[in-house]
């Protein structure tokens, strides 16, 4: 049974994941098609950075599947760098390597990992940094860059292993207000390029604005999801009606 | 040169004051021969107890407990141990059950010198410490940053050699540093088995001359600013490795 593009991108079936005795996923299944993008949304704590996290198989899961374009993520012979190639995660945090300019933490994967030549992938980086946006900053180190600067970095750097899918956990919750617009900006073009992206956000007007589908997660499972425009407006359960209303 | 050794020469006979390393050709060359033995002997330990302490905390980490065990076993013997006893330990001990070579004159002589000894003994010493530091500096480094490497597909012999090694080493260098200056001064237990080091050559000198109190100022002189080179080296070594912007 090969993948092919007609089957979901990423296939989330019944995942369970636990922390010791704290079952933190108990049976999400959600599909993702190519070019989709998807809003995961809940209250703290209520999995969903744990879910995104075992799509790239950061953590593992205790029973369930997650195949990525057919690959098997809860596999134990799986190889991880067949999957980390397809997949690319930007962190709340940014995670940039602190002693590597903005050109450099863009460029080291794909030197690194895919024996790129250096000549070719400098070019296709300073090409991802003019995309973010910060040209002129490729020789900062990340210290030297603002919250939402850095966060762009993190996105080109995802973007130079040319992934299929893009996962973003929480990318603003850290962030200035004032720099936020910037991330999510590119974040949308990267979405209207046609890129699979998952994301687990606050932010509920980015949200209703790019996602093709909303999920709202509470307790570990899947509370309910739809198109935005249905969702914020008719919202059926009591618990995303609650949420919905503290957060709007 | 000579008007300078002339000199001490009539200090010598003025005053009473013996530097025969100054003045006499002889003592001179043994003198500056004990200062490279001393130079040789500090960069080879060096070398190998950095080389052993980022080995040593890489094997820390390792998933295998007999490989944790086996390097904190290391640690414990020669942290808790002192260095002179460990010298003698393996040029006594294990310098005797070692084969012999034929040497050039026909005779049986071990198959490693006393240099060798110290170098061995010395770097395994440093080595340990140098091992703690190391692992200090690698549990610095943010899990969020290796996970970022992870996350790009490095594998994670290259998440420890590009990222988390050259963070642990900025976070690590005035501790390093300190234990590198302990070593340096440390190869004078080399004087106990015989290696012509410089405190070595020194007692020679003091042994002919009847100069102890002379050559004794001079070896506190000449250590101090030995080491005092290492440690503006490695002041300007952690500013270079500075980051802008970070720590």
């Amino acid at each position: 049974m090969s993948w092919t593009p007609a089957d979901p991108m990423v296939s989330i079936r019944d995942v369970h994941k636990s922390f010791g005795d704290l079952e933190v996923l108990k049976g999400v299944s959600l599909d993702v098609m190519k070019g989709d993008v998807i809003c995961i949304i809940g209250p703290s704590g209520s999995g969903k950075s744990t879910l995104i996290r075992c799509v790239n198989a950061l953590n593992d899961i205790q029973s369930g599947s997650i195949l990525v374009e057919g690959l098997e993520v809860n596999d134990p012979k799986l190889d991880k760098l067949k999957l980390r190639k397809r997949v690319g995660m930007v962190f709340q945090q940014y995670n940039l390597f602190p002693h590597k300019t903005a050109l450099q933490n863009v460029m080291m994967a794909p030197v690194r990992v895919l024996k790129q030549d250096k000549a070719a992938a400098e070019e296709s980086a300073r090409a991802l940094i003019k995309k973010v946006r910060l040209e002129g900053k490729e020789n900062s180190y990340p210290g030297e860059l603002s919250g939402g600067q850095q966060q762009r970095v993190a996105i080109a750097r995802s973007l130079a292993m040319k992934p299929d899918v893009m996962l973003f956990d929480e990318v603003t919750a850290a962030l200035d207000p004032e720099t936020v617009g910037e991330v999510l900006q590119t974040i949308k073009d990267l979405a209207e390029d046609g890129m699979t992206c998952i994301l687990v956000t606050h932010e509920m007007g980015f949200a209703r604005e790019v996602a093709d589908r909303i999920y709202f997660t509470d307790g570990g499972v899947i509370v309910e999801q739809g198109p935005p425009a249905t969702f914020f407006k008719e919202a059926k359960d009591p618990r995303t009606k609650e949420f919905l209303s503290q957060i709007l | 040169m000579d008007a300078v050794y002339d000199w001490f020469r009539v200090l010598y006979d003025e005053t009473g004051i013996n530097l025969p390393f100054l003045y006499d050709s002889y003592d001179r060359n043994r003198m500056f021969q004990g200062f490279l033995t001393t130079i040789w002997l500090s960069l080879v330990c060096l070398f190998f107890s950095v080389i052993i302490g980022v080995i040593g905390a890489w094997l820390q980490g390792s998933s295998f407990k007999w490989t944790r065990r086996i390097v904190n076993g290391y640690i414990q013997i020669f942290r808790n141990t002192p260095p002179l006893v460990q010298l003698y330990f393996f040029y006594f001990a294990i310098g005797t059950i070692l084969p012999r070579v034929e040497n050039d004159w026909g005779g049986q002589s071990p198959i490693l010198g006393s240099f060798a000894w110290a170098a061995i003994s010395l770097s395994f010493f440093a080595g340990a410490f140098n091992v703690e530091i190391f692992r200090s500096g690698i549990e610095a480094v943010p899990k969020s940053t290796v996970e970022a490497a992870e996350a790009l597909g490095f594998t994670r012999v290259q998440i420890y050699r590009d990222i988390t090694l050259p963070l642990a080493f900025r976070v690590v260098l005035p501790a390093l540093n300190n234990n590198l200056v302990n070593l340096v001064k440390t190869t004078t237990l080399a004087y106990a088995i015989a290696v012509p080091e410089m405190l070595y050559e020194a007692n020679q000198i003091w042994s002919d001359n009847v100069n102890v109190t002379e050559m004794m100022i001079f070896m506190l002189l000449a250590y101090f600013f030995l080491v005092g080179i290492l440690v503006s080296g490695m002041n300007r070594w952690e500013r270079a490795m500075k980051i802008p912007g970070y720590g």
